[in-house]
């Protein structure tokens, strides 16, 4: 690793970069935002952006880039952020992710970049998040279309199954290196789980359609209304329409339900359609949309679950007027695996987060709506195969919560549309297609995948690594023609 | 965008639309549908695809003006589009010679077992089918259905036409009668195919339903469409909509689709009111706001 510019611009020795604090990400207020739906994160302002970049420590060894699913070059752009160069920030960033607003939002940054950064031994970290946000909202406001440069093309042809953050990365990587990308949407919006899944208030859809309109001026052809496996399979993708190869990025499609009783009332949800409804419908906004919702207004809510799902579903419930808002998770607090960051907001929204706490049963008002949910209390015992300590039922600790609706927030499945319809795609027992970990090819020659349809539930940054991944690989594979059989698939993930 | 190739009204309140999508077309098979959006604001609604000419690359879709989203929809016309149809989705019917088949359709579900009840024709089964409507005005595609069953039947509720009664009398009729019945595929409003289900599960019959449940995004993601079968909860959009009757709860059926019930009362009720500047919404593909992507 070559050892750090001297920069002039930052006039900070180490240690005073040390003394001064993390910048405080502006944000509406706990008691205003949960009457709207508009982001809760209000943004850095240039002051506060160049303010944080002071902090920076400039590191020879950048374990932010290293600890980075696809590899952001953490310190060039902080740099050039100090020296006034916001758009030559972007562009550092774009160079390893498409999707730099998405992911300076929503990005479990703990977990990678800040997670490792050598400040955070000592003091906060610094805040890569905010100003990746920062530099790719100025980049939005300060962009021409008209000027993104296409690559010369090589003639070869890509079908991307899924429009989600793997799919869109793998795009936009492909794109940068001249082959013709076509991805391929079930649903009526570019997006995938982005448009479904994380709300307004954390990742509003106008940041997601600007980077898809930057994609498209990039060269990226979407095609929204198809199934893949039901109006077009993968053979047909090859055989008829002439694509070279073909990345699966579909995600983790089923919701997970608990299997007790009474589940099928009405007032019961799973996350996926809730937050369906709520996101890619707009039920929020009933009747000026069409697609309705349940009544939440001064009714009682409980979200079971513990992720940034379950989060992103009891707060959107707050948001619909919901008097009592519970979160239900059966580990402890420690053990959530939802961003610090929302737990905090949710918290400051008045989210009444129910630990060690595990629901048994629904029960019914005798007309088929929901009305209470019957818990048992659970204590941690020995760690199970996930690293985590196990939860255990408490013996006669049942009781019940009065509740006109709830959200199933435990999980999803594998979505076997595409899998079943492709034959000699090869499979893990949970149905998750089998990939190799590092070149994302699958048991049938010139058919990738990644993200959550290889790893199950994971997150939108670990997605969109497996994205770079895979278009590293295509590339590859149509620049040399090559499908190196004996490693086919060296090992799978799951 | 959908064009819509010809759009005509086959009964009151009742519009065969066909539309250009030439992927669904060349992957249709029976008892497959598809979900149809109409402009930005617009909800995604289920609808049964009646046929099918992958030459052409069109498919027929069969539309009954019920609520808010059927009413936009039926009045649109030949040359006009459909914003995102989707499809084919479901699993197709399972297509079998098993000897001699009863194919029942009440009201519109009659367009979706038409297409069945063809395929099941030519696989060689001896086809009785039974159509029934609430009146002679109502009653459709009996030409069709004539054309592709040894037997047809038809009902009406009120005796305006054919034979006064539901459908579940011509079925009981022929099990009194003694006629051997192999399988019964039934189609409708969900207290017909509870009735059929629980004439035919006393006779040991084995007896298939397709299911309308409030549906999202139709492909297994949203779970919104989860029927209770034998107990446990299977998703219509991709495992059905085709079931075993005997295995379905049409209690919790019924009670789940009345979930909105108020809302699509609210919904129509603002349509009544001004019907014209909501068509032109549609026309115009939604709130213009909304469409340059300012939200």
């Amino acid at each position: 690793m070559a050892a750090p510019p001297k920069t002039s611009a930052n006039p900070l020795s180490p240690k005073e970069r040390m003394k001064v604090p993390r910048q405080h990400m502006p944000e509406q207020a706990p008691e205003l935002r949960v009457l709207n739906f508009t982001e809760v994160n209000l943004g850095y302002s240039p002051e506060l952006a160049r303010q944080e970049a002071l902090r920076c420590l400039q590191c020879a060894k950048p374990t932010c880039t290293s600890n980075c699913p696809v590899g952001v070059k953490v310190r060039e752009f902080v740099e050039l952020i100090v020296l006034g160069d916001f758009l030559g920030a972007a562009a550092k960033i774009r160079e390893d992710n498409v999707l730099p607003a998405v992911t300076g939002r929503v990005c479990p940054q703990e977990d990678h970049c800040e997670g490792s950064c050598l400040m955070h031994k000592k003091v906060e970290s610094l805040g890569i998040g905010y100003l990746e946000r920062f530099v790719a909202d100025y980049e939005q406001q300060h962009l021409d279309l008209s000027k993104v440069r296409k690559a010369p093309p090589t003639g070869k042809k890509v079908a991307i199954v899924g429009s989600g953050p793997s799919g869109l990365t793998a795009a936009g990587d492909l794109v940068q290196k001249g082959h013709q990308v076509r991805v391929f949407e079930a649903l009526h919006e570019v997006g995938g789980v982005l448009i479904y899944g994380i709300p307004e208030f954390r990742l509003p859809k106008k940041i997601i359609r600007e980077q898809v309109d930057y994609m498209r001026a990039m060269g990226v052809e979407f095609e929204t209304d198809v199934v893949v496996g039901r109006t077009v399979t993968i053979d047909e993708l090859f055989e008829e329409e002439g694509f070279d190869a073909v990345f699966i990025g579909t995600g983790a499609g089923l919701p997970v339900f608990m299997n007790i009783p009474g589940e099928h009332l009405n007032g019961v949800y799973s996350a996926n359609e809730f937050l369906t409804r709520i996101n890619l419908m707009h039920a929020y906004e009933f009747p000026r949309f069409d697609e309705p919702i349940v009544d939440f207004r001064n009714k009682d809510v409980a979200v079971i679950g513990g992720g940034n799902t379950a989060l992103d579903a009891i707060r959107s419930a707050r948001r619909l007027g919901a008097r009592k808002a519970y979160i239900l998770y059966r580990r402890s607090e420690v053990e959530m695996p939802a961003r610090i960051e929302e737990v905090k907001h949710a918290k400051q929204e008045g989210i009444d987060v129910q630990v060690l706490t595990s629901p048994i049963e629904f029960l019914s008002d005798g007309k088929g709506w929901l009305n209470a949910v019957r818990c048992m209390r659970m204590e941690l015992g020995e760690p199970d195969a996930s690293g985590r300590r196990r939860p255990l039922p408490i013996a006669g600790s049942e009781f019940e919560i009065p509740l006109s609706v709830a959200v199933i927030a435990i999980g999803t499945s594998a979505n076997p549309i595409v899998q079943s319809t492709t034959p000699g795609l090869k499979t893990n027992k949970w149905g998750y297609i089998d990939a190799d970990s590092s070149t994302q090819r699958t048991s049938r020659k010139g058919v990738f995948a990644g993200g959550d349809i290889v790893t199950g539930s994971a997150t939108v940054i670990l997605a969109m690594g497996a994205g770079r991944r895979a278009a590293k690989s295509i590339d590859e594979y149509l620049v040399s023609g090559k499908w190196d059989v004996e490693q086919l698939p060296a090992e799978s993930v799951t | 965008m959908f064009k819509i190739a010809n759009a005509e009204f086959i009964a009151p309140g009742i519009k065969r639309f066909v539309i250009e999508a030439r992927r669904i077309a060349r992957k249709h098979r029976p008892g497959q549908f598809v979900i149809v959006r109409l402009y930005e604001q617009g909800e995604r609604i289920p609808l049964t695809i009646e046929r099918s000419d992958p030459e052409r690359g069109t498919i027929n879709i069969v539309v009954q003006s019920v609520g808010k989203t059927t009413h936009l929809l039926n009045s649109l016309t030949t040359g006009e589009s459909i914003m995102d149809v989707v499809g084919p989705l479901g699993k197709p019917s399972e297509i079998e010679k098993v000897g001699t088949v009863v194919v029942m359709g009440g009201g519109v579900g009659t367009a979706m077992a038409y297409p069945t009840a063809a395929a099941l024709k030519q696989a060689g089964n001896r086809v009785i089918s039974i159509v029934g409507a609430r009146n002679k005005e109502l009653v459709i595609l009996e030409h069709e259905m004539r054309e592709v069953s040894d037997v047809l039947m038809v009902t009406t509720d009120d005796g305006s036409y054919a034979d006064k009664g539901f459908v579940t009398d011509k079925l009981r009729q022929l099990i009194e009668n003694g006629t051997r019945i192999d399988l019964v595929l039934a189609v409708g409003p969900i207290p017909m195919m509870k009735a059929v289900a629980d004439m035919t599960r006393k006779e040991n019959i084995r007896t298939i339903v397709s299911l309308n449940p409030i549906m999202i995004d139709g492909t297994g993601m949203c779970g919104g469409c989860r029927v209770l079968i034998d107990g446990k909860s299977e998703f219509a959009c991709v495992d059905g909509p085709e079931f075993e009757a005997e295995r379905v709860n049409f209690e919790v059926l019924i009670q789940r689709n009345s979930m909105y019930r108020e809302a699509e009362r609210k919904s129509m009720d603002e349509f009544q009111h001004d019907a014209d500047s909501q068509l032109e919404l549609v026309r115009a593909g939604g709130d213009p706001y909304f469409a340059k992507g300012g939200r």
